[in-house]
């Protein structure tokens, strides 16, 4: 009987395999607009430990009641393929799919982003906001609301820009995604 | 006039609570009255169809409507009030869903205007119980009243089974509305897949044919599929003529007096069932969920075999252990499409390479792994087991368990030949569970003989329950292994901790006999091993309630034993236990 060789502590309980890379996906789930359902996706992911780096979600068929939650998420493959079962399992949940995998999809996030300066500064956050197709939705003599979409790097390298500039306050909406060509998820 | 609208002669939602019951096939349900569910309990008392057990405490209700279901297949329906009535039924929905148990919880709800207002008896039912069931609904509008309650039934019972809360506000089940029955229950969005991927199964079968050291693992699954799983396991094992282990779920799925028969394997199972499944290259897994006690160390589980896994739950496929097949699908629907296929391509095993396959597990088999040493003077709990199977054997007997030593025992040593005839708590581990679920087993079963096996400390947590055992005239019996320890902490503390019996001696024990006569049941106590016999024959022919006090060994260790984090291959056995020890790493796991 050969005895297996340990050198660090495994068990079960360190399921993840150490050479898996973590990948960063975005799951796009279907789900019943019933009250408690945004709780059962948010629980399962506190109770069995995943990630969630962002998550949105917004009723998108009226008639049928049904909402999207978009959620970002990162894991190893194994973990990826765990989180996809669970959510299906979960009673109201249409569908759930992968959009980083599966479906190649795009993504994008809004925020707004509220500045204020005068002089100088507050020229150039006018013109950097211009290079980023920002739009300014609320404007003072001493401030700005910017309006930007975009991805979620895009959305940073901007917020990034206003800092020096007096960058006052940061709304953003989470990343909201759809797949690419025509069909249907 | 719309069928919509509200009429004086519509049903109450209490009395569409009944009558969805009713119409579900429901003759029992285990409940306890409070505030917040008494129009529940009025249309109840105005109905004599369904018999309402009254349990003193809603943990026994939830573990005796476990029990009725698992040894029933039908789901088991319990009834509480609002706040402390849902939270103490906590324990039980948790048990429910981790072993795949069927359960229809309906919880009362302070009325809808008092939701959120810190009322009197007041919980988020919903928000508390939301991980531990497989769904729950807050009923706000009495119109979607029949609805849910047949969704619930459907969705506790369809699939992997488990428990479904529905909690309902008091003016709910006053409020009107016209009563639909269960036909056609279509859900919008839970349709698990029954049918298996035949490609899949094709491609198993290649490989079951093509196998030299197989192995059967199955699981509690198999039960669950009903018995008609149970019987083309059966069969299918038997054509193939591999040996076949279970998890403590699965016992009597497969018959323990079968010389294909392993044993349970796991933690404490035998010698042979963890060899095999360690050496073997093929693993059937069938409704079975490769569970921490099963595998042991994971990176040292199984390494050499191919594994065939099939279930209903697609996650439980490659959740701790990666399939080579995974087939999703019920177990009686996979196992039929299997040994359909088989016969029609006419495929064979190999014969050569399983004879020598089992001349090796023959050797695993003679080690003996659950020998133990008998003594003049003290009861051993192994022999306990072994005299309690021997006296009711013949008999329909139905056995439930605490959790520790003794249901480690009862799984080793009890041999069961049917399905359904065995009730403990797997997954959760929950002390406490057994004596209720062996109220809820003899409702349902009111002629055969239920018996608890019960340890000291366990039997203590919902005994109270004995009371409801004698006010319904169930004539339970709770044989108690009394090692005066909490054995299996005792058990870990020696092994893992020096010796150091840290809170595990159970002090200030109750005297088992008097307290048996303070609730009116039978009380019985065996010290020496020459009286065991004869007191186990008076317990049986008892038409009451038993409480047997079994006064055992105290220091004696259930083995085999793969330590945490040990691999199949490194048990410790009775007569190995000496130079036994736990690593570092092991010590920090469960």
């Amino acid at each position: 009987m050969s005895t297996p060789k340990r050198d660090e502590p495994k068990s079960a309980y360190f399921l993840v395999d150490q050479k898996d890379r973590e990948i960063r996906t975005t799951f796009c789930v279907l789900v019943d607009n019933e009250a408690g359902v945004l709780a059962r996706v948010v629980g399962l992911f506190a109770g069995r430990g995943y990630n969630i780096e962002s998550l949105t979600v917004a009723e998108v068929d009226h008639l049928d009641r049904t909402s999207r939650i978009t959620i970002v998420t990162s894991g190893t493959p194994a973990v990826l393929e765990q989180i996809r079962h669970q959510l299906e399992r979960l009673v109201p949940v249409h569908k759930v799919f992968d959009l980083t995998a599966e479906h190649p999809g795009i993504e994008r996030e809004l925020a707004l982003v509220k500045v204020a300066g005068t002089g100088e500064k507050r020229v150039e956050a006018l013109r950097l906001s211009d290079a980023f197709r920002a739009r300014v939705i609320d404007t003072t003599h001493s401030s700005f609301v910017f309006e930007v979409t975009g991805s979620a790097g895009k959305l940073d390298a901007f917020i990034d820009l206003m800092k020096p500039l007096g960058l006052v306050e940061v709304s953003r909406t989470g990343v909201v995604a759809i797949s690419r060509g025509a069909e249907a998820m | 006039m719309s069928s919509m609208t509200t009429q004086s002669q519509d049903p109450t939602g209490a009395e569409i609570v009944v009558r969805a019951l009713k119409d579900h096939g429901v003759r029992h349900i285990f409940g306890y009255p409070g505030g917040a569910v008494l129009p529940i309990y009025d249309a109840l008392f105005q109905d004599d169809a369904i018999e309402h057990i009254l349990v003193r405490h809603e943990q026994g209700a939830a573990h005796a409507a476990e029990g009725y279901a698992r040894s029933t297949g039908k789901p088991g329906v319990i009834l509480v009030t609002s706040g402390p009535g849902a939270t103490n039924a906590v324990t039980g929905l948790t048990d429910a869903l981790m072993d795949s148990i069927p359960l229809i919880c309906i919880t009362g709800q302070v009325p809808t205007h008092l939701i959120g207002t810190d009322a009197f008896q007041e919980a988020d039912t919903v928000g508390i119980t939301r991980p531990c069931t497989k769904h729950n609904v807050l009923v706000r509008d009495v119109k979607d009243l029949p609805r849910i309650l047949h969704e619930a039934f459907y969705i506790a019972t369809f699939g992997r089974p488990g428990p479904v809360l529905i909690d309902i506000p008091k003016d709910v089940q006053f409020r009107r509305a016209p009563y639909v029955g269960p036909s056609n229950i279509r859900h919008r969005t839970y349709q698990p897949r029954l049918k298996g991927d035949l490609k899949k199964i094709e491609q198993a079968l290649e490989m079951i044919a093509a196998a030299k050291k197989p192995v059967f693992y199955t699981g509690g699954g198999v039960i669950n599929s009903g018995k008609l799983a149970s019987h083309l396991l059966r069969e299918f094992v038997r054509m193939t003529g591999f040996p076949i282990t279970s998890t403590l779920m699965g016992l009597g799925a497969y018959p323990a007096n079968d010389p294909q028969w392993l044993g349970m394997l796991g933690m404490h199972g035998t010698y042979e069932a963890n060899l095999a499944m360690h050496d073997c290259d093929l693993m059937i897994a069938v409704g079975a969920r490769f569970d921490d006690r099963v595998t042991g160390r994971l990176d040292a589980f199984s390494p050499n075999s191919k594994k065939i896994h099939i279930d209903i739950d697609p996650s439980s496929i490659n959740k701790t252990v990666r399939a080579d097949v995974g087939i999703v699908g019920d177990v009686a629907h996979v196992l039929d499409d299997m040994i359909r296929l088989w016969r029609a391509r006419q495929l064979r095993v190999d014969g050569a390479a399983l004879s020598a396959w089992k001349l090796q597990i023959d050797g695993w088999r003679a080690r003996k792994c659950l020998a133990y040493k008998t003594s003049n003077d003290v009861i051993k709990p192994q022999q306990a087991i072994e005299r309690l199977y021997e006296l009711t054997k013949g008999r329909t007997t139905y056995i439930s368990t605490e959790v520790g030593q003794h249901q480690m025992w009862a799984a080793q040593f009890y041999k069961f030949d049917e399905p359904n005839r065995w009730m403990t708590s797997g997954g959760l581990g929950t002390m406490g569970y057994g004596l209720p679920a062996a109220v809820g087993i003899q409702v349902a079963h009111r002629d055969a003989l239920v018996i608890d096996i019960a340890g000291e400390a366990s039997v203590q947590m919902v005994m109270q329950e004995l009371s409801t055992a004698v006010q319904f005239d169930l004539p339970i019996k709770v044989f108690i292994l009394n090692n005066k320890y909490m054995g299996m902490v005792r058990q870990w503390q020696q092994l893992l901790h020096g010796g150091r019996y840290s809170h595990s001696y159970s002090e200030a024990l109750p005297d088992f006999v008097k307290l048996a006569e303070a609730y009116g049941v039978v009380g019985l106590r065996a010290t020496k091993p020459e009286e065991l016999d004869d007191r186990i024959r008076e317990m049986i022919n008892t038409n009451r309630p038993v409480l047997f006090d079994c006064v055992v060994d105290q220091m004696e260790n259930c083995y085999p034993m793969i330590p945490s984090g040990a691999a199949h291959n490194e048990m410790i056995l009775n007569d190995n236990s000496e130079e036994a020890a736990v690593s570092e790493a092991g010590k920090v796991l469960v």
